[in-house]
């Protein structure tokens, strides 16, 4: 029988590193039901046992106030592990035990992992570890998790430990709340309320706390007694507020860290230094957040992690997009011609291959990101950032997911999405998720480049800073405006701990990479399958009846037909690459011409070209006709078909088939198209609906398909009326 | 022996938390961090738009915007 052992402690307390060096990194990741916080489980394997080991999130307190908080109190409620391994920063004593005081109130086993004695030690603190176990009451295990120092000494106390019944830590809250808290213990253990899952105290003291997650299952449970103790609480609160000028919920956060410090003051802990002296971490601080230095060293690293993610992936991506067009090459010359090799080749491979393609992306990002976070500077760029992004509702960390996506022209919003998660704060996280794909991402940069070189020639480099200006001003202005309505609420406190400057491991870096990427491939690599077919069939249903087909093999006969013999045969025998005579080059750029047709044709009468047609009779508005529309509704799936499908659908028509023009010059003599049309659309790509894969992620980090939605919806719209209000006013301006 | 607002204190000053008035959750953020009266807390720094501030406090730093840290009283020198 395996002993299922939970992984508890603050943020940075090295938790993961030491579920990494028990279970070999053998793990389990998953998500908690329901929410997005990452779940780990592992086994270990040890002289001691065998143990089941679950990684909890990292919180600072038990309240219900986070997501992780919550998480961490359920799971330890409703999974009833053998043990609570509680991992404590040693060098950070003080405020790591403000968390072990609220399991002992609990009531559940917990022993103490005191974790970074060596960074301790560094520092001139001495613990006597003896004496702490002692005055806990707990047993309390010294440790190096980074070199696995005491993991067997702390698997052996907690084979000896998990027999041993715990009770609940009983603290003196001061002379008020104790008298209330007998009182309400005195009625929860007589109606029997909660006492099923929780120490009767221990429910008193969260209705003093106001503990929203208690509060409800309380009235849901027992409306009765749960209106009885909110009134002690409530007659206890304006006692307080009265007499003493705080209220309970304070007075109790005092009295345990008045507890700790009384249990620290006894002789258990010596500092050789002042514990206030400045760390090698604040001399780097110094540099790194001074006024002047600070922001200039950030404009560097984020450049220089910008260059990393998209420089230096290039290669492997490359790599990917060579084997899918290698096994889409296969494909084609297995398969016969048909409905099916064309949803194998462009519904299957194109879209997985698509997916693929992100995936060294995702990893150098996230590789960079590891480092960057891991090392501690990421807190200290919120907290340089913070008091411009709190303007718009957001917070300082959220400046990473919008480089990532295109902050800098040439990002990708995919990753930029999963950066998010850096963030703790949920609506601002949320707020975050949904205006990155704004930013220019790299499949916008060739549509740009478009409309640029045909319509505003030798302007390039204005054009791009105006473009990324307005993206920038647009996802704030936007994120500001759904803070101030779908995603209301106050800011999130600036509550952060900045950890002292660490250098990563390798092995960290590696874990937390691989981790992050291996769930995008699993998750988001499915549903964009099923996607990617369906935008596959939208674009070929319901192909062409077999009379229209019928007059284009016919018209591509009478060509053959005319064409002398030895021209045939010329083409047939000659190499790929070979050049052609005159003559041979123009009978198949003439069967060219009428295959481009008869696809036009295809895609005029397909779904997707359909709705083009449709949305025409709203887009002339924006100064859009129907080959555009489809362009649009194309780059659903990636930016990048923007610009193949207007290729397609531009091609002919019109103009003269044989013409050598460029899409651009094609662009450009087309009527309709001028300056102002270009520049609508232009505004259009870089607020309209973000591409599939980032919606699939949206709806994966929100971990609902409503926000996925809301973003399709309401950016179209946006994009919409903008586009419309640009070529309006511009077209009266040029006029 | 003077009490003031943490906001006014200056880079390297040092006093001590007489009161945090700040209830619900940035109330209960604050002192989980340890900002409980009796602390002794040192100004380190703060960001390039002076907002938020970074302090010590119990051997750790810890950051806090101006707007939070208006609900704590600190007696100073
Ligand atoms: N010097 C030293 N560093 C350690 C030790 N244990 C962990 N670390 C480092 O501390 C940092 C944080 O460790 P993590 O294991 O990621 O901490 P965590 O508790 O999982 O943090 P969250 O997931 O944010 O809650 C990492 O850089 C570790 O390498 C230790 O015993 N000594
Ligand atoms: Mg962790």
């Amino acid at each position: 029988m395996s002993i299922a052992i939970a992984l508890a402690g603050n943020p940075n307390a090295g938790k993961t590193t030491l579920f990494n060096e028990l279970t070999g990194a053998r793990q389990q990741v998953g998500n908690y039901p329901g929410v997005t916080v990452e779940k780990k489980q592992g086994t270990c394997v040890s002289e001691a046992g065998t143990f089941e080991i679950i990684d909890l999130p990292g919180t600072y307190s038990l309240t219900a106030y986070s997501l992780e908080e919550v998480v961490a109190r359920d799971y330890l409620v409703n999974e009833k592990p053998a043990m609570v391994v509680n991992i404590v920063d040693a060098s950070n004593l003080e405020r790591n035990l403000y968390l072990s005081v609220q399991f002992m109130e609990m009531g559940i086993p917990v022993c103490l992992a005191l974790n970074m004695m060596d960074v301790a030690q560094k520092r001139g603190i001495e613990i006597d570890v003896d004496k702490l176990s002692a005055l806990l009451g707990i047993p309390v295990i010294p440790m190096v998790a980074r070199t696995g120092k005491g993991k067997n000494e702390l698997l052996a106390q907690v084979v000896k430990g998990i027999d041993k019944p715990a009770a609940p830590l009983l603290i003196s809250y001061g002379q008020d709340i104790d008298k209330a808290l007998d009182e309400m213990e005195k009625i929860i253990t007589a109606n029997q309320f909660l006492t099923d899952i929780y120490p009767a105290r221990w429910v008193g003291l969260k209705y003093f706390e106001n503990d929203a997650q208690i509060l409800e299952l309380g009235a849901d449970r027992d409306k009765e007694t749960a209106g009885k103790l909110m009134d002690i609480g409530e007659k206890l609160h304006r006692h307080m507020s009265a007499t003493l000028d705080t209220h309970p919920e304070g007075m109790i956060a005092d009295q345990r860290y008045g507890f700790i410090n009384s249990v620290l003051k006894q002789n258990v802990i010596r500092f050789a230094h002042d514990r206030n002296r400045l760390q090698r971490s604040d001399q780097i601080d110094k540099v790194l957040t001074n006024r002047f230095l600070g922001p200039l060293i950030m404009v560097g690293v984020l450049a220089a992690l910008y260059q990393f993610t998209f420089t230096y992936s290039a290669l492997p991506v490359g790599w990917v997009e060579g084997l899918f067009s290698w096994i889409s090459g296969v494909t084609d010359a297995a398969l016969p011609d048909g409905l099916l090799k064309s949803m194998i080749i462009s519904g299957i491979i194109d879209g997985v291959g698509g997916v693929m393609g992100f995936v060294p992306l995702i990893m150098f990002m996230f590789l960079g990101i590891s480092f960057i976070e891991d090392s501690g500077y990421l807190a200290r760029m919120a907290f340089m950032l913070d008091r411009v992004f709190r303007i718009f509702g957001l917070h300082g960390s959220s400046v990473m997911a919008f480089i990532i996506s295109g902050g800098i022209a040439g990002g990708c919003a995919v990753p930029g999405v999963m950066a998010a998660r850096t963030l703790k704060s949920p609506r601002e996280r949320l707020a975050t998720l949904l205006t990155v794909p704004f930013m220019n991402c790299g499949a916008k940069l060739p549509v740009y480049a478009l409309l640029v070189a045909a319509f505003f020639p030798g302007k390039q480099a204005t054009i791009m800073v105006i473009l990324t200006l307005i993206s920038w001003v647009g996802a704030l202005l936007v994120a500001k405006l759904l803070r101030s309505t779908v995603i209301r609420g106050e800011a999130t406190p600036f509550v952060m701990e900045l950890p002292p400057y660490r250098f990563p491991t390798l092995k960290g870096l590696w874990i937390h990479t691989w981790e992050r990427t291996w769930q995008y491939m699993k998750k988001a690599g499915t549903v964009i399958l099923g996607i990617s077919i369906l935008i596959w069939a939208m674009m070929t249903f319901p192909g062409l009846d077999d009379k229209t087909k019928a007059q284009f093999e016919s018209r591509r006969t009478a060509i053959t037909d005319t064409a002398p013999a030895e021209v045939l045969t010329e083409i047939e025998t000659a190499d790929k690459d070979a050049e052609l005579s005159p003559e041979a080059r123009e009978v198949t750029s003439a069967l060219a011409g009428i295959d481009g047709q008869e696809s036009l044709t295809r895609l005029e009468n397909s779904f997707a070209g359909r709705i083009g047609k449709t949305l025409e009779k709203v887009s002339y508005l924006a100064g859009f006709d129907w080959r555009t529309n489809i362009a649009l509704v194309g780059g659903f799936a990636a930016k990048e078909v923007v610009v193949s499908t207007l290729g397609t659908a531009y091609s002919l028509g019109d103009v003269d088939p044989e013409s050598t023009d460029s899409l651009g010059e094609r662009l450009a003599k087309s009527p309709g198209w001028g300056p102002v049309t270009a520049f609508a659309l232009m505004i259009f790509t870089i607020f309209y609906a973000p591409c599939f894969v980032t919606v699939v992620c949206i709806s994966r980090e929100t971990g609902s398909w409503k926000w996925a939605a809301f973003s399709v919806g309401f950016n179209t719209a946006l994009a919409f009326a903008l586009s419309v209000l640009t070529y309006q006013v511009g077209s009266l301006i040029v006029n | 022996m003077t009490v003031i607002n943490l906001r006014q204190m200056k880079r390297n000053q040092t006093g001590i938390i007489t009161s945090v008035k700040a209830q619900g959750e940035m109330g209960r953020r604050i002192r989980d961090m340890g900002i409980v009266p009796g602390k002794e807390i040192t100004i380190q720094g703060r960001a390039p738009l002076y907002d938020p501030v970074a302090l010590r406090i119990m051997g750790f730093t810890l950051t806090l915007r101006n707007n939070e840290a208006d609900y704590i009283q600190v007696e100073v020198e």
